[in-house]
């Protein structure tokens, strides 16, 4: 599907290119595209090498495995295929707690870190297992309790109530979480049916 | 409400100092693990780059064709029909598509109607409640090498028709 939609992008927008005559527009997107994503890249290195560090210091002092204890029996419902005492545990849980505060940048490593120890988990194949889809739904729904880029926006136009929005914004991801993880579980049902289970 | 600001300001460094003190505490040789796992960090940006390069080389043409607009403006009246405000449409398109493409716009809108308008209220609870979901998905697998997607891509993109729609119907319900 994902090679599909990727073909669809570009053909359309190449048609329509041919049909509007923005192709010039077309050309540079190709170039700009491909620079900002290794500038986004670059980007992305300084903050995953700054929290895997400061995650191998939590990791070491166990308080990865404090955090699964203590949140463990909760998240465990919603990952049933990872074992209680495994790594990836710790990770899922630091992932959904650092989308919780609102810090996208200290999740994206500890998702990827948590994304690593379940393909280890499935003996290092390159396919998406269920729970790797259920972190994923679970990242793009992305559950918050403190949009603090939008309550910033808010404040440089002179909201009168900058944070008035954190409780629709709870609301919303509450119900779009809930949402992806039954489009999640729906999913798995129809692929364990489909393989005759 | 203020403390929520104060609060978001506090979080990281106090997180830092938590997670250093306490490893301290248990006798881990904090600097020399962080150089270990922080060194991780490098490999896994690079191995990042040609999913990332791929995926928004493909986004951008077909934003910069023109194709992206004529698909929203395609879709504006079914969406108007169930209530959706016109300016919001391209937000809810492009969410899922680029992060930053999504806050210059959730800005826009903020700059044009008011940060406490209905579609200001609203793109900002939709910006909060959503992820850039092709982002992510790139990213998450992409530095891990997961090929095989699954069903991974129809999940996120219902997942964010989901958030869109919940943020409309509450926005509307509490604001509206």
């Amino acid at each position: 599907m994902v090679n599909l939609i990727w073909v669809i992008l570009f053909v359309a927008g190449i048609i329509f290119a041919a049909i509007n005559g923005t192709m010039d527009q077309v050309n540079k997107a190709v170039f700009d595209g491909a620079k900002e994503a290794v500038a986004i890249c670059i980007g992305l290195m300084s903050v995953l090498v700054f929290w895997l560090g400061l995650m191998k210091v939590a990791e070491e002092g166990g308080i990865l495995k404090g955090l699964s204890s203590l949140m463990g029996p909760l998240v465990r419902r919603l990952f049933p295929e990872v074992p209680k005492d495994h790594p990836a545990m710790g990770y899922i849980l630091s992932n959904m707690s650092a989308n919780l505060f609102g810090l996208g940048n200290a999740a994206t490593p500890m998702g990827i870190k948590a994304m690593e120890e379940l393909k280890r988990l499935n003996g290092g194949k390159d396919e998406a297992t269920r729970s790797m889809i259920t972190l994923l739904a679970i990242n793009t729904a992305s559950i918050t309790l403190i949009p603090t880029t939008v309550i910033s926006i808010r404040l440089n136009y002179g909201s009168v109530s900058p944070t008035e929005i954190v409780g629709t914004t709870i609301l919303a991801t509450a119900c779009s979480t809930a949402g992806a993880l039954l489009i999640d579980r729906y999913f798995h049902y129809r692929r364990t049916r489909k393989r005759g289970v | 409400m203020e403390w929520i600001t104060y609060l978001s300001l506090w979080i990281i460094p106090g997180l830092i100092a938590f997670i250093l003190v306490v490893a301290t505490i248990r006798k881990v040789p904090t600097y020399e693990m962080f150089v270990e796992g922080a060194k991780e960090g490098v490999s896994m940006a690079f191995s990042v780059i040609p999913y990332l390069v791929g995926m928004l080389v493909a986004i951008s043409v077909f934003r910069e064709s023109g194709a992206m607009d004529f698909f929203i403006n395609l879709l504006r009246p079914a969406l108007q029909a169930v209530g959706v405000p016109a300016d919001i449409v391209p937000l809810a398109m492009i969410r899922p598509l680029s992060g930053t493409g999504a806050l210059g716009m959730t800005s826009d809108l903020i700059a044009i109607h008011g940060p406490d308008s209905f579609i200001g209220r609203l793109a900002s609870t939709m910006q909060g409640s959503t992820d850039t979901t092709f982002y992510v998905l790139t990213v998450y697998f992409g530095a891990v090498g997961i090929r095989k997607m699954g069903d991974a891509l129809k999940v996120g993109l219902l997942a964010d028709v989901i958030g869109i729609l919940a943020a409309i119907i509450v926005v509307t319900l509490v604001f509206g």
